[in-house]
């Protein structure tokens, strides 16, 4: 309603003659704006070219012949893209109805607890499948907890007789992209709720609405660009979604991922990955021309606000703070704790007695992390793997950013030139990891410079691949708040005599350090936690920890299981100290404001 | 600044964990690693060390002193590259023909053996430690890809299990369609998983074609359970493992249960499990070395070929990788004779014949059991 008021009323004024006058003088004309924001643009398009489309094309070219257009194939893709887009618009769907009201408390509420309980959010958006999948297992798995609470509380000795089937499920792949992708949710809707006025809904209150009404007809709708910003990624995310189909799901499931996993790795067959990589990317690009038609236009401008946030007050208030952080707290926790918690556990040796586990407290797994048995070449100490990790994902945060915010700043207004790249940033988001590994492969091994050297066998390839995978993120989520930056407060505070230098730091900063501080959160854990490319590329004596924690799970026994579960436990604490970190700058930096 | 406070604790936390390099003795330890005999080559250079780059897949492992050994004796420097798992590995190697990432090529088992050899990523080699090599294990007869090691894909069954509940193991693939074992299998997805391929190449070679699509059709009828990843079966489904899943039955390594006790969280006198090891029940994979074709490195790469076959890397091989080396003199660790039994007679394709027929397979496969 009122954005509707905001646009017949800008129209209104521009329409008077003087103001159009004085607009002519501040907005450069448009082609002179296009070519501003192509330059801005110039470094993110010149890495994505280099780094994303020409591997990409390069492959797809190579793999790609007529053989594989047969309708049995067409047909087969078909299928697969059918289920492909059924989980990715369900899942958003789910963690829509969780991210929300989540978003709404963190924007809103001051709590005990929050920043914590705000970072246990992040972790599970960079823990490895296979941990999650082993967590998911120690709770809802035949001998989880909870099966077993259940079975006791039915009285039944067997647990295994009736679990609740989990792993294997659509259930299972709903659950997990919830957990995994909340974090978006709440981080994107979450800052730009923290701009809106509170003021605007009260009073709407005051004017009689109740808060549905209140809801549904303002909030929502000055919302929408983040919505559907955030909303893009996760369907995004779950559309390209790869281990949890593959663990969680199980064989009964396949999306594009892991199909095209199947036909190029396993089966070797490279033209059909090459036809299927190319519809998830048409796919992608569909979906990102149609959020692209969709927000145009509808940012609202938000004023810098330093946090609306305050404790609850009235008793609603507080039964919702408690109800919903509380549920927050078991859906993130529970799946979570369930690993550091088996780090520390020995079972006794008699495995075959399955009805009585027992359990003992023991340092040994972490102990065992520091020494190398077997006098391995790979031998990796923990406190390495997390250097090895930390080192690749602030650079990734590193480089995103540098590529990413002049991008943003040049997207924040449209022009016909951004309109048209815009879908294309966001592509990488949509390509099969396995697809754009084997592109590297084939365009990065020539050696480039001094003689040995090749980009495809050093280090810095490994934080490229992510910076690919993070750019589209960072760009998403630094643009709508860039774009949201009031015009006319700066011509305010530039006529009453503040340089620019104060003119930014007064009216940008406060907004533009939260959506970065968003932006690096996402680079760091986008980096931290990706398996797929750094599989492929990572050299096998600078290994990351989610590269460590496979090694383990790779070979049976109990050390090695328990080593896994100890080296995630360390990827987790190191995530989470990282983002509380990270949080801790912004709560400095954004103290003056 | 609390949070660097507590970033500081948990690195002092960490690095209390460490214990002194003998604190404790893991079975794996008593298991000292031989000092490797001094090998009688003279250096292929005198000057600077040789590059040498070899590729293999992620699940490859050398010791420190078997390396070493190699580069003082050849006067050579060994880069790894890490090539991901089997097939990504291979796919590596045949995209990047044209300009070799790597001098040498380790890790194509049998399955993917002929597609190899088909996309010419290897020169031939004859290296001179062949002759110690069984010809079973020879199965390029133009020397571009030499064996090294083997390993056999077993079942794994619950020794736990079985004798308290007084059942009888099963002794061949036919048994475990009797109602007695419902519900008590988990295999692996061939499509997704080598060792799920290697068992499904079990059931071709026992029972024909098209035998072992009805083998299959009963298994599923008789409760089994089929996930995509050797990790999920072993750690999350069988009962055996550290994860105590609900299946006492998985399809996994005949060294398995020898890597149970040597990476036991406690001393133990038995392993957990064990394999079922009747005729015809176990697929034998047999992994190969090859030279990159348009080395410039033939020499070094040469000599790393005879390595592999030397008494000091095929000894090394067992404890690093859990395979079984394939010259016959080679000594292995005690605990894989202790804690561990090896089939006789494992089933064998020849490699032509799965190339010819693998999609295929699975494709059967995937229809008769998971749609």
């Amino acid at each position: 309603m009122r954005q509707r008021f905001s646009e017949s009323a800008s129209q209104r004024v521009s329409d008077s003659t003087p103001r159009r006058f004085a607009d002519s003088l501040i907005r450069l004309p448009s082609a002179v704006r296009s070519l501003h924001s192509a330059f801005f643009l110039l470094p993110s398009l010149l890495f994505l070219l280099l780094f994303f489309f020409l591997p990409l094309a390069r492959i797809l070219s190579l793999s790609l012949d007529a053989s594989v257009l047969t309708s049995a194939n067409f047909q087969t893709a078909s299928h697969v893209l059918r289920f492909t887009l059924y989980q990715a618009a369900l899942s958003t769907l789910l963690t829509f109805l969780l991210g929300l009201p989540s978003a709404f408390l963190f924007a809103r509420f001051d709590f005990r607890g929050k920043p914590l309980l705000r970072a246990l959010t992040a972790v599970p958006f960079m823990l490895p499948t296979v941990v999650v999948a082993a967590g998911f297992n120690a709770l809802l798995g035949p001998r989880g907890w909870l099966t077993l609470l259940l079975s006791s509380l039915r009285n039944t000795q067997h647990a295994t007789a009736d679990a609740l089937p989990f792993v294997g499920t659509l259930t299972a792949i709903l659950l997990a992209h919830v957990f995994y992708n909340t974090s978006i949710v709440i981080r994107i809707v979450g800052a730009a709720l923290t701009h809106l006025d509170p003021r605007l809904e009260q009073a709407a209150r005051t004017l009689g609405a109740d808060s549905f009404r209140v809801w549904t007809r303002l909030t929502l709708p000055l919302l929408r660009g983040p919505l559907l910003a955030s909303g893009l990624l996760v369907f995004l995310f779950d559309f390209s979604s790869f281990g949890v189909i593959l663990l969680l799901g199980g064989p009964q499931f396949s999306t594009l991922e892991t199909e095209i996993y199947i036909q190029a790795m396993r089966l070797l067959n490279l033209p059909m990955a090459a036809l299927l990589s190319i519809i998830q990317l048409l796919c992608t690009l569909a979906v990102s021309i149609l959020y692209e038609r969709v927000v145009a236009r509808t940012l609202v401008p938000t004023t810098p606000k330093p946090s609306t946030a305050r404790p609850p007050k009235s008793l609603r208030e507080r039964a919702f703070v408690f109800g919903l952080s509380f549920l927050l707290f078991t859906f993130f926790v529970l799946p979570l704790i369930s690993i550091p918690l088996r780090s520390l556990a020995r079972t006794e040796a008699d495995r075959g007695q399955r009805d009585e586990v027992q359990y003992g407290l023991t340092f040994d797994y972490y102990s065992e992390l520091f020494v190398n048995r077997r006098h391995s070449v790979f031998y990796v100490p923990p406190a390495e793997a997390a250097r090895n990790s930390l080192t690749y994902a602030i650079a990734t945060v590193l480089l995103s950013l540098a590529l990413g915010f002049p991008a943003a700043a040049a997207l924040k207004r449209q022009t016909v030139f951004s309109k048209f790249i815009d879908p294309f940033l966001i592509l990488p988001l949509g390509a099969s990891a396995v697809t754009l590994g084997l592109g590297y492969l084939i365009t990065f091994n020539q050696p480039l410079i001094i003689g040995h050297w090749s980009l495809i066998t050093s280090p810095l390839i490994v934080p490229l691949a992510h910076t690919v995978i993070a750019l589209p993120f960072v760009i998403r989520v630094l643009q709508p708040a860039l774009a949201s930056i009031p015009e006319r407060l700066r011509h305010a505070a530039a006529s009453l005599g503040a340089s620019p230098l104060r003119v930014w730091q007064t009216v940008d900063w406060p907004i533009v350090s939260r959506a970065l501080l968003a932006a690096s959160t996402f680079a760091f854990t986008v980096s931290l936690g990706e398996f797929g490319a750094a599989s492929l590329l990572a050299r096998p004596d600078l290994p990351t920890l989610p590269l460590a924690i496979a090694r383990f799970l790779s070979q049976p026994g109990g050390l090695n299981y328990g080593q896994a579960m100890a080296m995630s436990t360390i990827l987790m604490l190191v995530t989470l100290l990282g983002i509380l970190l990270i949080e801790k700058i912004r709560l400095s930096g954004s103290e003056e404001f | 600044m609390k949070k660097f406070l507590l970033l500081t604790a948990f690195c002092i936390l960490l690095s209390a964990c460490a214990p002194q390099a003998t604190a404790t003795q893991s079975p794996i330890e008593m298991e000292v690693l031989a000092p490797p005999t001094a090998q009688t080559v003279t250096p292929l250079t005198s000057g600077e060390p040789l590059p040498l780059t070899v590729m293999t897949h992620s699940s490859f492992a050398i010791s420190e002193g078997a390396l070493a050994a190699f580069e003082q004796a050849n006067n050579v420097k060994v880069t790894f590259l890490n090539g991901g798992d089997v097939g990504e590995a291979l796919n590596k190697a045949i995209l990047s023909k044209d300009a070799p990432l790597a001098d040498v090529f380790y890790g194509v088992d049998n399955t993917f053996l002929s597609r190899a050899l088909e996309a010419g990523i290897f020169e031939a080699y004859a290296s001179p430690a062949l002759a110690n090599v069984p010809a079973e294990f020879r199965l390029d007869p133009e020397n571009r890809a030499t064996p090294v090691d083997y390993g056999d894909v077993c079942i794994n069954y619950d020794r736990a299990f079985f004798a308290k509940n007084e059942l009888p193991v099963p002794t061949t693939l036919g048994d475990l369609i009797r109602p007695e074992y419902n519900g008590m299998l988990v295999v692996e997805n061939p499509a997704t998983s080598s060792p799920g391929l290697a068992f499904l190449l079990a059931t071709v070679a026992h029972f024909g074609e098209p035998g072992y699509l009805d083998f299959w059709r009963s298994l599923r009828a008789n409760g089994l359970v089929v996930v995509n990843d050797w990790e999920t079966a072993y750690y999350t489904n069988f009962s055996a493992s550290s994860g105590r899943g609900p299946q006492t039955m998985v399809v996994s390594y005949a060294t398995s249960p020898a890597a149970e006790v040597i990476y036991s969280e406690v001393v133990i006198e038995q392993s957990p499990s064990a394999s079922i090891l009747g005729p015809q029940t176990c697929f034998r994979q047999i992994e190969f070395v090859g030279i990159l074709a348009g080395t410039r490195q033939r020499a070094a790469a040469e000599r790393f070929v005879d390595f592999m076959l030397s008494l000091t890397f095929q000894e090394d091989l067992p404890l690093q990788m859990f395979v079984l080396p394939v010259d016959p003199f080679a000594i292995l660790p005690d605990s894989f004779y202790q804690f561990n039994e090896y089939p006789t007679d494992p089933a064998i394709l020849a490699p032509d014949v799965i190339a010819a027929n693998r999609d295929r397979w699975i494709q059967e496969w995937t229809d008769a059991v998971l749609r």
